[in-house]
């Protein structure tokens, strides 16, 4: 039973960056950008919000200061595939490679490359009934009763959500109602930015209370498969993450279990990325896109 | 207020090809000035270091070629790929996935003339490269499943598969770390040139980019690859095989880069370790970038990012410059060339002129 | 020659008065002062065959074209319209063929769309207003349905309530019918006759005859960007609007003489497809082609010859039926084997049908790239000689390296008709082959395919062009509404009765 109660404390702890990571580029995708970048950007988040949190001796700061960055990465995206109108597969990449590598050279710079980093005091595990399950950080709380609800409103209920909607689904449409493309687009990226950059920041900020490099491993990508296998849908966005959130818990637990250590963890903590893999191949036929996605538009 | 717009162009500008280059660099420089600064250097230093340098002796000349080699292969790959309009953004996997069946290759050939032993290795890591394309592939091909996740997806659990097996029957029994045995004596790429680390793995790359030139631009095969990339409809309406094309593309990208984990392995690891490859498969998306998707282009790409690769170690010793400054000049020349690759087809005019019809 | 002229009584405010409009696109004039009076509570109809001018006229008052000249006027008040803004704020609301909805939303959402005030949608509210307007005007509709899963008749009922809801006094609807099955047709006459019976204005513009005469007041026949008359609609018929449509049987083009036509060599029985939206679009449509013969398939566009042409390209699928030639089914084909039945194509959209980054002599030889091979090699000096050859022989006025997307639309075609002419096709299925060609090279294209025909290939003519069809065919099709709705004998045909059968009068 206490398996049990542990494995659901550590899906929640676990989805939790892949919940904002999710949501965030639910936002980019329904504007109908695919954002590569949030690899780069949830790592970014993950360092610079660190460093200002160890520099300032605030978590308040830090997550500030991954927001910042955060938005800063969207903009980027957002004037290179809607300004510019570039091939957006290629200036994703090119900025996770850029966060990554300004991440890691500012890390060189200012922590001189240690091994590991200083630790510091990160958030608390919030216990508000005494449960063990829901013994869980702040930003826990905030990305399931907040972060996840409040960005299905937004996008169901609220004009710029409708906007958004709209803009990526039939931007000739949009434009001929009046809407600024551009500008939504803008909006959304840099929202869908800010959310990345804290997903990121809660391995330093809460999770491990330090950094290191390849800290995010991946779970960028991850949330691109899970806005995909959500249908751009928040709800099942979220659905998806607390699945791989799921198997990741189960397979870290099993490991420890008779019988289950000999097989290699390496393979187990491969399941969950295979699991996804499975999900698109079996749920991502005949997927409706959304219908603008990855084109740039321009008023003919 | 005059507002501006983006107008479509009849054709490439004359300027722009040889502009280009230049263009880069310089916006490079001045966007990336700021990072040298605050580590306290001077951007004009950095640069020279950097992009002047390496150039100066015979041992970092080398040492660029050495890091071109891996460059080659994934730049190649990945142009393979990305002109048919393939978007394989796995080549960091299927790069592994040779180096591991490289590096099991490599102990079990030690009876063998070398010529054969390279052989053997090298084959069977462009299949684990295939193979690892496979999957992705046919999702693609069969069912319409989008490539960029399955292909990106993969490579995690590529690193997964290597650190699995470097910590567990890999694991070298003589020293007790995550690295795998040496490879036998015959299955190394000999080296080209005394007190240098270039191997032959150059050479191949080097061949390979040249035949990935010839059937890409000579031969029919090539010719129609090209034509799927360009212009899906008009090539099926002409009668050629989309769907064969792209498969065919794919498993050739994931082969090539296969060979790349090839090359490090046997030319220069000479056995597996999970630093095998630091990102060169993202890289080489990078490399093709920069090279415009043509394999001449892919060349002069690999040469100047292993180029930056050089200078920013020599940087970071002279200079104290983080080393990683490599890695943002490389980022930002890519961000760079492709937003100035928009020009190629578009210009900025002032809104209000022309009609709409 | 005096029009009729049925125009409204002078002295009142009519619902649109337009006069002297003047709108050009190049060489092309396609409204040539062209007078429009809508009266106030009237349907009236805008009917004329392709590239008469109708949609000209529509994008004018809508301001997605800007006029050169000439006055607009609506319910008396002089207006400026040079966009879809200035034209909604005066009160002209357009539907158009090509919808502008938002798929996965709900109708009151893209009723809403960018007329919302504040940061919320009030979903109840945005509903309630569609259900007044609805309600109102007699439009029914859901307003909590998903656009994606409405038909395409009630989409277009969406679409009507977007232009209600911003308090319209005129309608416009170009060619809505295009897209309906007959019992959408019905409810959306019985629609817009409720809406007319409200003291809206309708502007119903179409090249169906049965349809005007069954719903509008006046009708306004426009001919060659001129106005041919305007008449009151219970004072016609359709063959008078015929008439006015396509004009007297004037001096025909003098037809090459026809050769006699030998065996079939296309036979088509019962072929079925979908087209758009994946409605049906041809319905059993069954005919032969003989050797030696022209026939031509004419209809207005959107009845259902695009997807002929795509699916006797092997282009797109049938759902139905077969299209034999020789041994080869053709119904359910790639191109590339059609191209080896001896199937020659010339695309409807030709500049997407050729790769504009390759030079000219590569998308000469891109259908048959292995027959120019050295080894394994592309032999690029028999690819230039072949190029040159063509070239030549077809008067592209173009270099063989030169990028085929510099070429004028004229050479693209000539690009595209050497590729298949030079493999002497045994049929040729050609669509549109003179749109947007200047004179010399719509002279050419039409004397290549008559040779064609004279040297023995059976030409399958798909053309929206009457004077094309009149000029060159031994034998016409009519396809109305993806039916075959006669056939008649090249020489025997006149425009007249062309024109019934396609808009809709079954042949007589």
């Amino acid at each position: 039973m206490t398996f049990l109660i542990d494995l659901v404390a550590a899906t929640l702890r676990n989805a939790t960056p892949l919940v904002y990571g999710t949501v965030g580029e639910t936002y980019a995708e329904r504007a109908g950008v695919l954002n590569l970048g949030i690899e780069g950007t949830m790592y970014a988040g993950a360092f610079f919000g660190f460093a200002a949190a160890h520099a300032s001796g605030s978590l308040t700061v830090g997550l500030l200061t991954a927001v910042a960055v955060g938005l800063a990465a969207g903009a980027l995206m957002a004037f290179l595939s809607v300004t510019v109108g570039t091939n957006q597969h290629v200036a994703g990449i090119g900025i996770t490679l850029l966060l990554v590598g300004v991440s890691e050279f500012s890390n060189r710079l200012v922590f001189g490359g240690a091994g590991t980093l200083p630790k510091i005091e990160s958030y608390a595990l919030l216990s508000p009934f005494g449960l063990r399950a829901l013994s869980q950080y702040a930003l826990t709380y905030v990305a399931f009763l907040a972060v996840a609800p409040l960005g299905w409103w937004v996008l169901a209920r609220t004009s710029l959500g409708l906007n958004i909607r709209a803009v990526g689904e039939n931007p000739e449409a949009a434009d001929a109602a009046g809407i600024d493309v551009a500008r939504t687009r803008y909006l959304a990226l840099m929202i869908g930015g800010a959310l990345m950059a804290i997903g990121g920041a809660f391995f330093t900020l809460a999770a491990l209370g330090s950094f290191t490099l390849g800290i995010i491993a991946g779970r960028g990508w991850v949330c691109i498969a899970l806005v995909i296998f959500g249908r751009w849908r928040i709800g099942r966005g979220v659905l998806g993450a607390l699945l791989f959130a799921a198997v990741y818990a189960l397979q870290l637990r099993l490991r420890i279990l008779p019988g289950w250590d000999a097989v290699p963890f390496e393979l187990l903590l491969a399941l969950p990325y295979l699991v996804v893999i499975a999900a698109l191949a079996l749920s991502g036929r005949n997927v409706d896109y959304p219908g603008a996605y990855l084109k740039p538009y321009r008023r003919a | 207020m005059t507002r501006l717009r983006w107008e479509r162009r009849a054709a490439p500008p004359a300027w722009l090809t040889p502009a280009l280059p230049v263009l880069a660099v310089a916006a490079t420089f001045a966007l990336t000035a700021v990072f040298v600064v605050l580590s306290g250097a001077g951007p004009l230093a950095a640069f020279n270091e950097l992009f002047v340098q390496p150039l100066t002796t015979r041992f970092t000349v080398l040492e660029i070629l050495v890091s071109a080699t891996p460059l080659l292969l994934t730049g190649t790959a990945v142009a393979v790929a990305f002109r048919t309009g393939y978007w394989n953004i796995g080549a960091e996997g299927q790069l592994l996935a040779g180096a591991i069946a490289a590096a099991g290759t490599g102990t079990l050939v030690g009876g063998l003339p070398r010529p054969v032993a390279l052989l053997a290795m090298g084959a069977a890591g462009a299949a684990a490269g295939l193979g690892w394309a496979l999957l992705p592939a046919l999702l693609r091909v069969r069912f319409d499943i989008d490539e960029v996740v399955t292909t990106l997806l993969l490579n995690p659990v590529a690193l997964l598969l290597v650190t699995g097996l470097l910590n567990g029957p890999w694991r070298d029994p003589a020293t007790g770390f995550p690295e795998s045995e040496r490879i036998a004596a015959s299955a190394e790429l000999p080296p080209l040139l005394a007190r240098s680390r270039l191997h032959l793995g150059f050479v191949v790359a080097v061949a390979l980019v040249a035949v990935a030139w010839f059937v890409t631009t000579r031969t029919p095969a090539g010719v129609r690859l090209r034509a799927v990339g360009l212009s899906p409809h008009a090539a099926r309406f002409a009668g050629i095989d989309v769907r064969r094309h792209l498969l065919g593309a794919a498993l050739v990208s994931g082969a090539i880069a296969g060979l790349a984990g090839v090359s490090e392995v046997a030319g220069i690891q000479y056995r597996l370790t999970e630093g095998v490859s630091p990102g060169y498969g993202y890289t080489g998306i990078v490399v093709a970038t920069l090279g415009a998707l043509s394999l001449p282009g892919v060349a002069f790409g690999a040469l100047l990012l292993g180029l930056v690769n050089v200078g920013a170690g020599t940087a970071g010793r002279r200079l104290g410059v983080p080393s990683q400054l490599g890695q943002v000049v490389q980022a930002t020349l890519l961000i760079v060339v492709v937003a100035l690759l928009v020009l190629r087809r578009y210009r900025i005019v002032r809104a209000g002129k022309g009609a709409r019809p | 020659m005096t029009r009729p002229r049925a125009d409204p009584p002078a002295g009142t405010a009519h619902a649109i008065e337009a006069r002297g409009i003047v709108k050009r696109y190049g060489d092309l004039l396609a409204n040539d002062h062209v007078d429009l009076t809508v009266a106030r509570g009237d349907i009236h109809a805008l009917l004329g065959e392709n590239g008469a001018g109708k949609t000209t006229l529509m994008r004018v008052l809508y301001g997605l074209a800007v006029a050169d000249a000439g006055t607009v006027a609506v319910d008396g008040r002089r207006v400026e319209i040079r966009s879809p803004r200035d034209a909604i704020a005066a009160g002209i609301g357009m539907v158009t063929q090509h919808f502008s909805l938002v798929g996965p939303m709900s109708v009151a959402e893209n009723v809403v769309l960018g007329h919302t005030d504040g940061f919320r949608v009030d979903l109840a509210a945005a509903r309630r207003r569609v259900t007044e307007v609805s309600e109102r005007f007699g439009v029914p509709a859901d307003p909590a349905a998903i656009v994606a899963d409405l038909s395409v008749g009630q989409r277009q009922r969406v679409e009507i309530l977007k232009a209600l809801s911003r308090d319209c006094r005129v309608l416009v609807l170009d060619e809505p019918t295009a897209v309906l099955v007959p019992q959408e047709v019905d409810a959306l006459f019985a629609t817009l006759d409720r809406l007319r019976s409200g003291g809206m204005s309708v502007v119903f513009i179409s090249h169906k005859l049965r349809e005007v005469m069954a719903l509008t007041d006046r009708v306004t026949v426009l001919r060659g960007g001129r106005v041919a008359g305007t008449v009151a609609t219970a004072a016609t018929d359709e063959d008078a609007l015929a008439e006015m449509m396509v004009g007297r049987a004037a001096l025909r083009p003098a037809r090459p003489a026809g050769g006699r036509a030998g065996a079939p060599v296309l036979i088509v029985r019962g072929l079925s497809a979908a087209g758009r939206h994946g409605l049906p679009a041809l319905r059993e449509v069954s005919f032969e082609l003989r050797a030696g013969e022209i026939v031509a398939v004419a209809g207005v566009s959107g009845n259902g010859q695009t997807e002929l042409g795509e699916v006797l390209s092997g282009m797109r699928r049938a759902t139905a039926g077969s299209a034999r030639a020789g041994d080869t089914e053709l119904a359910d084909t790639p191109p590339d084997v059609v191209m080896r039945a001896g199937v020659g194509r010339i695309p409807e959209d030709r500049d997407a049908s050729v790769v504009g980054e390759f030079s000219v002599a590569y998308n000469l030889v891109l259908e048959q790239l292995n027959d120019f091979r050295r080894g394994t090699v592309l032999d690029e000096r028999r690819i230039r000689a072949r190029a040159q050859e063509l070239i030549e022989r077809f008067s592209i006025k173009a270099g063989p390296d030169d990028r085929v997307a510099t070429l004028s639309g004229g050479n693209v075609q000539k690009v595209l008709l050497a590729r298949v002419l030079a493999r002497d096709p045994q049929v040729l299925v050609v669509a549109q082959p003179t749109r947007g060609l200047d004179v010399g090279a719509t002279q050419y294209v039409r004397s290549q395919l008559v040779a064609q025909r004279d040297r023995g290939a059976g030409v399958l003519l798909i053309s929206e062009d009457l004077d094309e069809i009149l000029a060159l065919a031994d034998r016409i099709l009519v396809l109305y509404e993806g039916r075959v709705a006669g056939e008649v004998d090249g020489a025997a045909a006149d425009r007249q009765r062309l024109g019934l059968m396609m808009a809709g009068r079954a042949a007589a």
